[in-house]
């Protein structure tokens, strides 16, 4: 699923646009596991592992692998389709520069979703 | 010329006194009946009534009344708001909806509304129970359990718009057709700056009437409560617990 998320979001060009002015390094923490998306100008330009204790980035979010399986379903269930709500119910947390992530808030919810199209879960 | 199709909803102005302040204020009537005022979310504005004013389902037996709130859509803030930080609270929206409903001079009229709205309807209960004929709480809960930095909605390096329209993005229920998603995330998108901060003081801070919540005399004013499940804002069980 997180292998797939570089071209769902640079193959649409609204949404490359809309991110333009976004540059950051986002470390996605699924369970254990951790992968560096790199931003560049609303393009993903690489999703590679990372270590979750060490990788450097710019904000990070964390969700446990069942969060993330469910929040990628075509349809989630109820509080399980949105990153406030899974903040809310406890099973995700951001970290790191919060400020560089709100002011993309939009964009990055609408990129994080993008796996919904391939239809499954994690 | 190609034939235009005119909604049946009215517009209009009105000047009058809110917390004895002149006040400009904007609001949209449609239908014939039993008075129906319908408060918008934290925000936002009263477009977010669009499909009630045009529903003659609703219309046929309802005067549906859908006024922007001082600060919010067509409702511009006082003189001397450029001094001021918008806060509203539980006093003051009472007291706005009380004169609204007054001015117009609506007779035992139903009283709606979502979010901020779904609250303030049980403080109008609870306060007036004589005056309403009935309240309809959407998205209704006594109190809400903090889970956001409401002030991340107006900092001066995050564009408030787009920051307003990413927090209620999620608010909206996957089955909700794209086109209405998107209409309702614009009118987010167009507050004030600080306006839906102000609001969401109301409902997460000031507005906390889980205490008085008793008080709500049922016999006398029958409340109704609507709440969808993928509002994790105001959930189900919240709705309930009220």
């Amino acid at each position: 699923m997180i292998e797939k998320l570089q071209d769902l979001v640079n193959s649409d060009a609204a949404l490359v646009n809309r991110g333009r002015w976004m540059s950051a390094n986002m470390l996605l923490q699924i369970g254990d596991e951790g992968h560096l998306v790199e931003i560049r100008s609303g393009r993903i330009e690489s999703v590679s592992p990372a270590n979750v204790y060490v990788t450097p980035y710019d904000f990070k979010i964390r969700g446990t692998e069942d969060a993330w399986q469910e929040f990628w379903k075509p349809i989630p269930k109820p509080r399980h389709h949105d990153i406030i709500a899974l903040i809310r119910e406890g099973k995700m947390q951001m970290e790191g520069n919060i400020e560089m992530a709100m002011a993309n808030f939009l964009t990055l919810k609408l990129m994080l979703e993008k796996p919904r199209k391939l239809g499954g879960g994690a | 010329m190609s034939a235009i199709e005119i909604e049946p909803i009215t517009g209009r102005y009105m000047r009058l006194e809110i917390h004895g302040r002149p006040h400009r204020l904007y609001w949209e009537e449609a239908g014939q009946g039993i008075p129906l005022v319908c408060l918008h979310t934290a925000g936002a504005d009263g477009r977010q009534y669009r499909a009630l004013l045009n529903d003659p389902k609703i219309t046929e037996r309802f005067r549906v009344i859908v006024f922007d709130m001082p600060w919010h859509g067509k409702s511009s803030p006082p003189e001397g708001w450029q001094d001021e930080e918008y806060k509203l609270t539980t006093d003051s929206y009472v007291e706005l909806v009380m004169t609204v409903a007054k001015a117009l001079q609506l007779e035992n009229p139903v009283v709606t509304g979502c979010s901020i709205g779904g609250r303030v309807v049980l403080e109008l209960a609870r306060r007036h129970p004589d005056y309403w004929r009935c309240i309809i709480g959407l998205q209704s809960s006594a109190k809400e359990q903090r889970y956001f930095d409401i002030s991340w909605l107006h900092r001066p390096t995050i564009h408030g718009g787009e920051m307003s329209a990413a927090y209620c993005y999620g608010l909206v229920g996957p089955a909700a057709p794209l086109k209405h998603r998107w209409e309702t995330l614009w009118h987010y998108m167009q507050g004030g700056p600080g306006v839906f901060m102000g609001d969401l003081y109301f409902y997460s801070i000031d507005g906390d009437i889980s205490d008085k919540i008793h008080e709500i005399d049922t016999g006398k004013c029958p409340v109704y409560m609507l709440t969808g499940e993928y509002d994790y804002s105001c959930t189900p069980a919240a709705s309930e617990a009220t």
